[in-house]
């Protein structure tokens, strides 16, 4: 399966709405920290990938606009698309360019500046990711709208109500407020929530992911090179990375996203994990919360909970500190903010952060396994990676 | 009934659009502070607009079938395997020899959703319901769903109909409650 990769440096960006920035500048904010981190120079970087699902921001190529602002020319680079799922794909590409001895050292930076385009628009732009032509063109889905379906019909199988999909919400907001990276930091209740405004019924504005600004930054290195430059290096123990179709019309239930199940497969698979439960080897999870519902989704896609009872985890508060799983204690999505391209790497730098021990005490998980767990799903449940993290080096 | 979300939009995009033009009249420069953060914000001097031609010619006779009111799917003459969206190449056989056929247009609603928020290119229409059917066929069909939201319920029986979309004036299917 090639060499073992870890993760030795990370950087993230303040997430927001970051008129302050260009697209370069804000993706420097992350590049810089992460070579700090890493104690390495741009010299040192071989090969550089770039996730940036873009279209609402004015640069059509930013792998070389951030390239050649952050000093990392001449090195090789591309970018990378899988949608809300972009930055995984990155890490994924980063992890495999130094598994397959083709490079010691590569950095993954996810990016995304939302906010240079008029809000109507990136709605246009993020309702056209699934099918354009056949479930955009005619019947103009948004993306709370895809996920709506889903929540409709999760909600109507297992007797789930709003105020259970506002207490993910509730909790999220409650780590977001902890987290001095986070959009949000300010905490809601479920009142609040339901008090919000339809976007895409059942969903209400508090259900969902915020547009942002923001980038994330990872750098991966072989064993030997690991080894030289950190004590903690963090290494990525599997990704598992599957798709589904493009039109919703070709699924078959809406209550679960089959791209997800099959990641988290593989990625158990690989890393030695039990898949009917989970939880006792993984200490943190990052999931891709781009609405309350895909939290609830995720929990049951990731073996957490069984099917109809992720709504029982949030009622019961299972996922906060002490709970079953901590999950999103960055904020998630929902209060950290989901600048699309860099959800991805944004989740792989908080969770080495999370296994070093090193976030805010108020939202650190205690570690005692040593494995992070991080699920990002592209589009609705179009592209999906569970990516595996762990403080101690596969045993192979 | 208040303003419509394109109203509300445009009007947004030309207050912006007017401010930057007396600004950039007197410094030269289409630079403006951000409404919340102050932050120098350089407008766009140049603008794009995407107008797509996507190719339609294999899957012509689903537009024949849509004139004549039916809806039609694809069928590969040697799997079997029934296609909606219609698909004239068959990746299972590798085979490009399917049949026309016309669906039942019968189903039962799986599920819906309304949307409030709208992209830019649907904020001229009202709230509208979209929903996904099960067809007696065994495939889906995604599209508005006809009537109040409040009345619709998942399981309920429902059939598609050609309609003509206003304002665009072009054909297309609707799902629509048959209880």
């Amino acid at each position: 399966m090639g060499r073992q990769v870890a993760i030795v440096g990370v950087g993230h960006s303040k997430f927001g709405t970051r008129h302050d920035v260009n697209m370069a500048e804000l993706a420097w904010e992350s590049i810089r920290q992460a070579l700090d981190d890493a104690g390495v120079g741009q010299e040192d970087i071989e090969y550089f990938v770039v996730s940036n699902a873009g279209g609402w921001s004015s640069e059509p190529l930013p792998a070389v606009v951030i390239g050649e602002y952050a000093g990392l020319n001449p090195k090789g680079t591309v970018r990378v698309e899988a949608a809300c799922a972009s930055g995984s794909a990155a890490l994924k590409l980063a992890h495999d360019i130094v598994a397959s001895g083709q490079a010691d050292i590569v950095l993954a930076v996810g990016i995304e500046k939302m906010n240079e385009s008029p809000t109507p628009t990136v709605v246009e732009y993020i309702g056209r990711a699934g099918n354009f032509f056949w479930e955009f063109q005619n019947f103009g889905l948004t993306f709370p709208g895809y996920y709506a379906l889903y929540a409709t019909a999760y909600m109507h199988r297992y007797g789930a109500t709003e105020e259970d999909l506002c207490r993910v919400a509730v909790k999220n907001h409650y780590y977001g407020a902890r987290n001095p990276k986070a959009q949000f930091q300010r905490e809601i209740t479920v009142e609040a929530c339901m008090g919000s405004r339809y976007v895409a019924w059942p969903l209400k504005l508090f259900d969902c992911s915020p547009i942002t600004d923001g980038s994330a930054a990872v750098i991966v290195a072989s064993e030997e090179i690991a080894r030289k430059l950190t004590d903690t290096p963090v290494w990525i123990r599997a990704i598992g990375a599957a798709s589904d179709t493009s039109n919703l019309s070709k699924r078959t239930d809406f209550t679960s996203l089959r791209a997800a199940v099959e990641a988290a497969r593989m990625a158990y698979k690989k890393a030695g994990i039990d898949p009917e439960n989970p939880v006792k080897h993984i200490d943190v999870a990052e999931v891709h919360d781009c609405f309350t519902i895909a939290e609830i989704l995720a929990y049951e896609d990731l073996g957490f909970a069984r099917r109809g009872e992720g709504v029982k985890l949030v009622r019961e508060e299972q996922t906060y500190i002490g709970g079953l799983i901590p999950v999103n204690l960055s904020g998630g999505l929902k209060a950290k903010g989901h600048p699309i391209a860099a959800t991805g790497v944004s989740m792989a730098a908080e969770l080495a952060r999370q296994l070093r021990q090193e976030v805010e005490k108020e939202r650190q998980a205690p570690i005692n396994k040593g494995v992070a767990l991080a699920h990002n799903v592209g589009g609705t449940g179009h592209y999906a990676y569970v990516t595996i993290l762990s403080l101690e080096k596969p045993s192979k | 009934m208040s303003k419509s979300q394109k109203e509300m939009m445009e009007e947004a995009l030309k207050q912006l659009r007017v401010f930057v033009e007396s600004i950039k009249k007197s410094t030269g420069l289409p630079i403006v502070p951000d409404q919340k953060s102050g932050a120098a914000l350089w407008y766009d001097q140049r603008e794009i607009t995407n107008k797509y031609l996507v190719s339609v010619d294999r899957i012509r006779p689903f537009y024949d079938g849509l004139m004549d009111g039916k809806l039609m799917a694809t069928k590969c003459k040697h799997c079997g395997q029934l296609y909606f969206p219609p698909q004239v190449d068959c990746p299972k056989c590798r085979k490009s020899d399917v049949e026309w056929v016309e669906l039942s247009g019968e189903g039962e609603l799986v599920t819906y959703t309304v949307i409030n928020i709208k992209p830019a290119s649907f904020a001229h229409y009202p709230d509208y319901t979209v929903g996904i059917a099960r067809l007696k066929e065994g495939i889906n069909v995604t599209a508005w769903v006809r009537g109040e939201p409040e009345k619709l319920r998942i399981g309920m029986r429902v059939k598609i109909e050609v309609v003509r979309r206003k304002p665009e004036g072009y054909l297309t299917y609707e799902i629509v409650p048959a209880e």
